[in-house]
């Protein structure tokens, strides 16, 4: 009954460093979800969240038949980050990928940052960020939106999996970012469906949950901006990478991202090392932390202005 | 019709079970990380890696293949890896045509993708045994003891909790659409793409809905028993003589490992 979405990505598939700078930035996310979401809910917070998150899974369950054997499948972060707001939303994602990798295997525990990243952090920020902007207009045009934002969230999760394999030195970048994309595109549709009706269905016998007021009050226009950011990046970068990898990869060697001279996997980021320890692990370890805590300041900043 | 997704915790008294869970969490993902860190084609430390996991699944009591029997569900994942055999580098060994496509395996790439294999294939076996010898509960105690917010470690053991109940709803859910779904010989049941795709956002709508209140129901019911905003256990953590042995073991073991991978 239970099948998986394609994009858990499990451990050994991931560089060391690329796990390392998605567990700060997700550790960074889940600890701001979890002061936000204390304030608004206060003691009723872990009740509403594990109960929340359970529905995710149990949702993930349902699915219905397309063509050829194949059936559409919902994965639930863009109606989760809708109803429920933003930083909830994150903390039921992360606790499904949580579960998802220590009890079935599904996803990797080193690299669990990068799996709550993709479906939790990038799903909800484009899914509310979307749906925020538009929360009080007509019905019809918040539904489209709701469904455009549950498309853009899938296909963008795809990309950016697709890009962290390709940085992992795992995956050829002319192959994988047409091939993710492509299946995404399609369970993207469902998706979007899905969403939608959910929301149909909801607002016609809970409207309190969904009242323009309601939705505004889980998170700020801070969300629109950084939700409109990320979207247009994914639309704009999608295209590029599959049509000119070869520009991108140019890009990734500029800028020091990619080396391809170096055939071991520590040397996968060239500068990845600190000096004086040399071409250890040791040294991979500690230039990832440090890299980790770079981005941890760069997210810190960013969540200084989601505040506002 | 019930959720019959069997706990993957396998209840038998071994050494490895009665290890304190602190000691197997942080040795998993230790083992994990060396797994990370090692080379790409360093053979031998793959082969050690893999005999210290036999080594573990000796102590666990489960059958020295437990793991490898159920070790092929990151299987699917590895078609992500196979363009690795395309790699730039190295020499190459053929070149095939498909389609639009010039493709060159090399021996580098092909040592590539075998390695990135092994190092998940070796993980996941190493996950699996975490799960199969500890308790869920006391899975996400020691992950609380390491740490880990309170809050995430309760989020995660309530999921825990109603995982079956809430999978057992959409199960019913998907008998009901089932029933009333009928099928002539010759004739496709229910409309469009679209049409069905509403009917699974109306179920979808209506689980969260069920769950919602469910969950108002549940915070009602644990306010009665005097919750305060904490789950509380009665399994204390102790360290014992032979937590620290097999930490000692393992480490040496692991060291072992790296100076040959690094040979």
């Amino acid at each position: 009954m239970y099948t998986p979405a394609a994009l858990h990505i499990p451990d050994g598939f991931l560089s060391l460093a690329i796990s390392l700078v998605f567990w700060a930035i997700s550790i960074l996310m889940v600890g701001l979800a979890i002061a936000r979401t204390k304030k608004a809910l206060g003691e009723k917070q872990v009740p509403l969240m594990g109960v929340m998150a359970a529905f995710i899974f149990a949702a993930q369950m349902l699915n219905f038949p397309v063509a050829g054997g194949t059936s559409g499948h919902f994965i639930g972060g863009t109606l989760a980050a809708i109803v429920l707001g933003p930083w909830a939303g994150l903390l039921v994602m992360m606790a499904v990928i949580a579960l998802q990798a220590l009890l079935f295997q599904d996803g990797g525990l080193l690299v669990m940052g990068a799996n709550i990243f993709n479906m939790g952090i990038l799903t909800v920020i484009i899914g509310f960020g979307l749906y925020r902007g538009v929360v009080d207009r007509p019905r019809r045009v918040r539904l489209a939106v709701a469904g455009l934002a549950a498309w853009l969230a899938v296909v963008a999760s795809a990309l950016v999996t697709a890009l962290q394999l390709w940085l992992s030195g795992t995956s050829r970048l002319a192959i994988v970012v047409p091939a993710m994309l492509g299946v995404h595109m399609v369970i993207g549709i469902g998706e979007a469906l899905i969403t939608a009706a959910a929301l149909v269905f909801i607002e016609q016998t809970r409207p309190d949950l969904l009242t323009a007021k309601s939705v505004s009050e889980k998170g700020g226009r801070g969300w629109v901006v950084v939700g409109v950011i990320l979207s247009l990046l994914a639309v704009s970068l999608s295209p590029l990478a599959s049509t000119d990898p070869d520009g991108l990869e140019r890009v990734a060697e500029d800028l020091g991202f990619l080396d391809r001279g170096l055939p071991a996997p520590y040397a996968i980021f060239p500068d990845y090392t600190i000096p004086f320890l040399g071409e250890t692990p040791l040294s991979t370890i500690v230039a990832g932390l440090i890299g980790a805590l770079v981005v941890l300041g760069f997210t810190m900043m960013v969540g200084q202005m989601l505040r506002k | 019709m019930h959720f019959d997704l069997a706990d993957r915790y396998h209840d038998t008294d071994s050494r490895l079970h009665r290890l304190d869970p602190r000691v197997k969490v942080v040795t998993t993902i230790g083992f994990i990380l060396s797994t990370a860190l090692l080379p790409d084609g360093s053979w031998a430390a793959f082969g050690l890696s893999w005999l210290l996991l036999l080594w573990a699944n000796h102590l666990a009591r489960l059958g020295l293949d437990f793991t490898f029997r159920r070790s092929f569900l990151a299987l699917p994942f590895a078609l992500a890896a196979v363009s690795a055999i395309f790699s730039p580098l190295g020499t190459p060994l053929a070149e095939w045509r498909v389609a639009w496509l010039t493709l060159i395996p090399t021996d580098y790439g092909l040592m590539r993708f075998v390695s990135i294999l092994l190092r998940s294939w070796l993980s996941v076996q190493a996950a699996i045994l975490l799960v199969a010898t500890t308790r869920f509960p006391d899975l996400i105690h020691a992950f609380e003891h390491l740490r880990m917010p309170a809050i995430l470690a309760s989020i995660v053991a309530f999921l825990y909790r109603y995982l079956f109940v809430l999978a057992d709803e959409a199960l019913r859910l998907l008998r009901a659409r089932e029933a009333r779904s009928a099928a002539a010989p010759g004739w496709r049941s229910g409309r469009s793409v679209a049409w069905r795709a509403k009917i699974t956002g109306h179920m979808a709508g209506q689980l969260f809905l069920r769950s919602y209140e469910r969950s108002d129901r549940i915070y009602h019911a644990m306010l009665a028993r005097g919750y305060r905003g904490q789950l509380r256990t009665l399994h204390p953590h102790t360290m014992r003589a032979g937590d620290w042995v097999f930490i000692g073991v393992f480490l040496l073991w692991i060291g072992l490992i790296h100076l040959i991978g690094q040979l």
